[in-house]
């Protein structure tokens, strides 16, 4: 099935150009493509939890994280399908409401990982709106390259939470291979995270 | 309200167990067997409450509270477990020591029917993502119980569950 592109922005320039400070911040991202596009950001560092799998779960990890360090900047990359499964968690991100926590949600409207079948926000579904509504204070979305000026803008000056939807172009993701042991990446996020607090 | 309601007692034990372990985050879906615990964790200045949509971003928010070196617990229901098996990969696949408390419905006195079918499949899913479970049965467990969970899913490093059953928390008419 072919899915026609929602926007104009290439996801694998995309996050470098949002975060060029990366090694200030905290990650956390959900699978597929956001944490293929989260890797290569971070080179896979110590400073990123990705996942690949656990669908959902992104967001309130991050919520977890940024609620518990609040002196640090927390950031969260998803997908479309990953927002839409764990969607009830922007509510709870909006009712806990940190101000330290960005959510960057790349909106491809498919499901690229296993085939690129269309998803719902190809039809009618939009998930800035859906963050609007469930309360969260800022939020934004942009589809072509000449916006990301306004974006880099959003995410240093928004009163967070913010939710920062991107339209892309239908591309591959990035390639960075990363480490998929999840108990092995939970320990060293963990030992990073308690030597830059020491 | 503390001293009124009826889980107020035990739920006091719990929360100072809990709070001395330095559990900040008390993330929870509402129920009768966890609300004197909730309103505990919402009136202390050193604790945070985080009211859930579904029970499952409980177990995300234990994680990433971990990683960053704190703890947190998730609070629900039994029939909430049966929302939880997949992010509980986490625990099973990733080694985050998730710490649930648990309320049981569908055990002993349940008179909704509708709450069978998760409350008998309780033990069977802790048991299949590998979270150690602590019962209590009678209030003299509580306690004990609640102690070895919160060091289970501390230094120990595992994933744990507090289970209060039915018997112990009474159940409600219908």
């Amino acid at each position: 099935m072919t899915t026609s592109p929602t926007g104009n922005i290439d996801r694998r320039e995309l996050l470098p150009q949002l975060f060029p400070n990366q090694q200030d911040w905290l990650f956390v991202s959900g699978l597929a493509g956001a944490s293929k596009d989260a890797a290569d950001l971070t080179k896979d560092g110590p400073n990123l939890f990705s996942m690949a799998g656990g669908m959902g779960s992104a967001v309130p990890m991050g919520l977890g994280m940024a609620l518990s360090a609040p002196d640090r900047d927390v950031a969260v990359i998803n997908g479309d399908g990953e927002m839409l499964m764990g969607i009830g968690s922007l509510v709870t991100v909006a009712s806990a409401s940190p101000n330290n926590l960005t959510i960057v949600c790349e909106d491809n409207a498919m499901h690229g990982e296993t085939g690129r079948q269309t998803g719902h926000t190809s039809r009618v579904a939009n998930l800035e709106a859906m963050a609007k509504a469930a309360g969260i204070q800022s939020t934004m979305t942009i589809s072509e390259p000449g916006q990301i000026a306004d974006a880099i803008r959003f995410i240093k000056e928004a009163p967070g939470p913010r939710f920062l939807l991107v339209r892309i172009l239908p591309t591959d993701p990035c390639t960075f291979k990363r480490d998929m042991d999840l108990a092995a990446c939970r320990v060293r996020f963990k030992d990073a995270f308690k030597a830059s607090a020491a | 309200m503390a001293d009124k309601h009826p889980h107020a007692e035990w739920s006091g034990k719990m929360f100072d167990i809990m709070r001395d372990a330095g559990i900040t985050l008390f993330s929870h879906v509402p129920d009768a067997g966890n609300d004197a615990l909730i309103q505990l964790a919402e009136e202390h200045n050193e604790t945070q409450a985080v009211l859930l949509t579904t029970e499952e971003e409980g177990v995300a928010i234990c994680a990433g509270a971990e990683l960053v070196g704190k703890r947190a617990v998730l609070c629900m229901q039994s029939s909430g477990l049966g929302n939880c098996p997949n992010y509980l990969t986490l625990a099973k696949g990733g080694r985050f020591p998730i710490l649930m408390m648990i309320s049981m419905r569908g055990d002993f006195g349940e008179q909704n029917p509708w709450q069978y079918p998760m409350g008998e499949a309780t033990d069977d899913l802790l048991k299949a993502m590998n979270i150690l479970v602590f019962k209590v049965d009678r209030p003299d467990e509580l306690e004990a119980a609640t102690t070895a969970a919160v060091n289970a899913s501390g230094k120990g490093g595992r994933a744990a569950a507090i289970v209060l059953s039915q018997k112990f928390l009474g159940a409600k008419g219908f």
